[in-house]
């Protein structure tokens, strides 16, 4: 499989049909999915499969439309972005069989640029996870060694586009969903600055948190799906009116003069070998490249996970209260002399899993009455200090540089029995997420290969200001040159 | 980070969270739930290490302001493809059980 950008330009150019791409795609993804499990639903039949929207494509580019610059190129989504065709399950059985009437913004504007959907990929229920396994319809894969996790929650996304099935999938990240799999996967994984992408068709979670954005096999591609992602939406309040600039036409030329800057906290001695080596080389890369390198200070990365752990809850206890088996979703069945109130407590006991049902618990705790201050004001406080920490730091460097995660993939199960093992995975993402900034993961290196055990993708994470995606996309760039870790592909 | 800093939680009080939470529990739920709850409050504990005097809390780090709409009514939802997704439904209606019971709520 070759880029999105090759993929649009043959398309457009009819060098090659987007029925043919279409059908390809289909074919690998036949060929892979038993053992990476990354879908929930694949459009290979019926009026809206991916070869249907394909040849929709190849008949407007042959009456010579213009039909944008993802023409052909073939897309996955993470389940839990609205499509008003087939299912929107957020991996929960609350949603198993919900068909939504409408689609999300972000979706819509891929498919206004030509490109086609091929399915919906696997997540963690709610997107509430670090590994992809806590999803009803079972875990996935990661296409390095089957045996570990994609990562997650946006594993099936990563997976797919790791395994070569799509040039482009969509995840969402509240804490790290996007920038972890990326790493774990070996491929690029962008979180936009809050407010970039409209939200509106995005299953909400904890909604100062969520943000959608692309994972790609390059950086370029990353740039591209940006390009159409972002901007505006009148349906979405968050949604930023700030013109969204040229992520592609200086994308090529590296940052002169590049100040970079690696938080000591990020020398963590609970960083894997491999994550404190692949930082060390990343560093040496950019050094060679001319960029200075400094240290920084950032003394609430490690009370990150603690502000996090309020924050999401408390929203997500919000946002998921509208699930009362009532107006869509899964309802239970009452027994005799049972009520309104039975019937919710019902509902969401069996349409929920144990993570979802723990972050409601967990939430609806810090939010109660009593205890709103002592654990929901001090989170918010934290955030504010978090944020300003970093913009101390930006206003002398051009991003934050350190792992996206802690460690190479974990295998699957290894730690499923305890959830605060698995959130301290995103020690290094939740800070980014509750300071609203755009960061990304790009991939730095491999873990040494030893006792039967192959080498694993290791993802290395820039964060940079506020709307400066074009820059840290072009810092992204040159390590990507550097370091040609990103064309590596899996067995 | 309250008066009775939670070391574990009592299974009265976890049954009391998930009445609120809306979530019908088992005994062996509410015994699972005790201790990651327990865990993951211990945890975040850790912030009473922080000097938070004077901070203003964030909420919203996106920086829009809340926007009016002109007040005319635009393109919605039909009731039709509501009652398509209500898992049980007398269009236009959505149905519910009896709302007053024995179950009281919490």
């Amino acid at each position: 499989m070759t880029t999105a950008a090759s993929i649009a330009a043959d398309v457009r150019s009819k060098r090659t049909s987007a029925e043919a791409v279409a059908r390809r795609t289909l074919d690998t993804l036949a060929s892979v999915e038993p053992k990476l499990k990354s879908y929930i639903s694949v459009f290979a039949d019926g009026p809206r499969s991916a070869i249907e929207q394909a040849k929709a494509i190849d008949a407007r580019i042959a009456k010579g439309e213009d039909v944008g610059p993802l023409a052909g190129v073939p897309i996955a989504l993470k389940d839990n972005m609205c499509l008003d065709w087939g299912t929107t399950t957020c991996g929960s059985n609350m949603l198993r069989s919900y068909e939504s009437p409408y689609t999300a913004t972000a979706v819509q504007r891929l498919m206004d640029a030509g490109a086609v959907i091929v399915g919906k990929t696997n997540l963690d229920e709610y997107a509430m996870g670090s590994s992809t396994e806590h999803s009803c319809f079972g875990a996935s894969f990661n296409p390095w060694d089957v045996a570990r996790v994609p990562g997650g929650s946006s594993g099936g996304s990563a997976a797919t586009v790791a395994a070569r099935v799509v040039p482009i999938a969509l995840g969402s990240d509240t804490g790290g969903s996007i920038r972890q799999p990326a790493s774990f996967c070996g491929i690029v994984g962008v979180k936009p600055t809050y407010g970039r992408v409209s939200r509106y068709g995005l299953v909400a979670y904890a909604s100062s948190l969520d943000q959608i954005g692309p994972l790609t096999t390059t950086v370029e591609d990353a740039a591209l799906t940006l390009q159409t992602l972002c901007g505006h939406d009148p349906r979405d309040s968050t949604s930023t009116k700030r013109e969204t600039p040229n992520f592609l036409a200086e994308l090529d030329r590296p940052i002169e003069n590049l100040r970079l800057a690696v938080p000591k906290q990020a020398r963590s001695s609970a960083n894997h070998p491999d994550v404190a080596r692949v930082l060390d080389e990343t560093i040496a890369a950019y050094r060679a490249m001319g960029a200075e390198v400094v240290e920084c200070d950032l003394p609430l990365i490690d009370h990150g996970i603690a502000a996090y752990y309020i924050v999401a809850p408390a929203e997500a206890s919000s946002n998921l209260a509208r699930l009362d088996g009532i107006r869509y979703g899964h309802r239970a069945a009452l027994e005799k002399g049972e009520d309104l109130f039975d019937l919710y407590c019902k509902s969401r006991a069996e349409g929920f899993g144990p993570e979802v049902q723990r972050r409601i618990m967990l939430g609806t705790h810090v939010l109660s009455s009593g205890y709103y201050d002592a654990y929901y004001n001090t989170a918010l406080k934290v955030r504010r200090k978090i944020k300003d920490d970093f913009d101390r730091v930006f206003a002398t460097c051009h991003a934050v540089l350190m792992p996206a995660a802690p460690s190479p993939a974990f295998k699957v199960g290894e730690k499923t029995g305890d959830p605060l093992a698995m959130y301290l995975e995103d020690v290094y993402t939740v800070t980014i997420n509750l300071a609203g900034l755009p960061a990304m993961s790009v991939p730095a290196g491999f873990s040494a290969a030893s006792n039967g055990e192959p080498a694993l993708p290791i993802g290395m994470q820039l964060v940079s200001a506020a709307f400066d995606e074009a820059r840290m996309l072009r810092i992204a760039r040159m390590l990507e040159k550097a370091t040609g870790a990103g064309s590596r592909t899996p067995a | 980070m309250s008066a009775d800093a939670e070391k574990t939680l009592s299974a009265e009080y976890v049954r009391k969270v998930a009445a609120l939470s809306r979530l019908a529990l088992t005994d062996a739920q509410v015994e699972q739930y005790r201790g990651q709850l327990s865990g993951v409050l211990g945890y975040v504990q850790r912030l009473r290490e922080l000097n938070l005097d004077g901070v203003e809390p964030l909420a919203n780090v996106g920086g829009e302001t809340n926007r009016l709409d002109d007040d005319v009514p635009g393109p919605t939802l039909s009731n039709e493809a509501l009652m398509k997704i209500a898992p049980e439904s007398m269009p236009p209606f959505v149905k519910v059980p009896k709302v007053f019971g024995d179950g009281g709520g919490a």
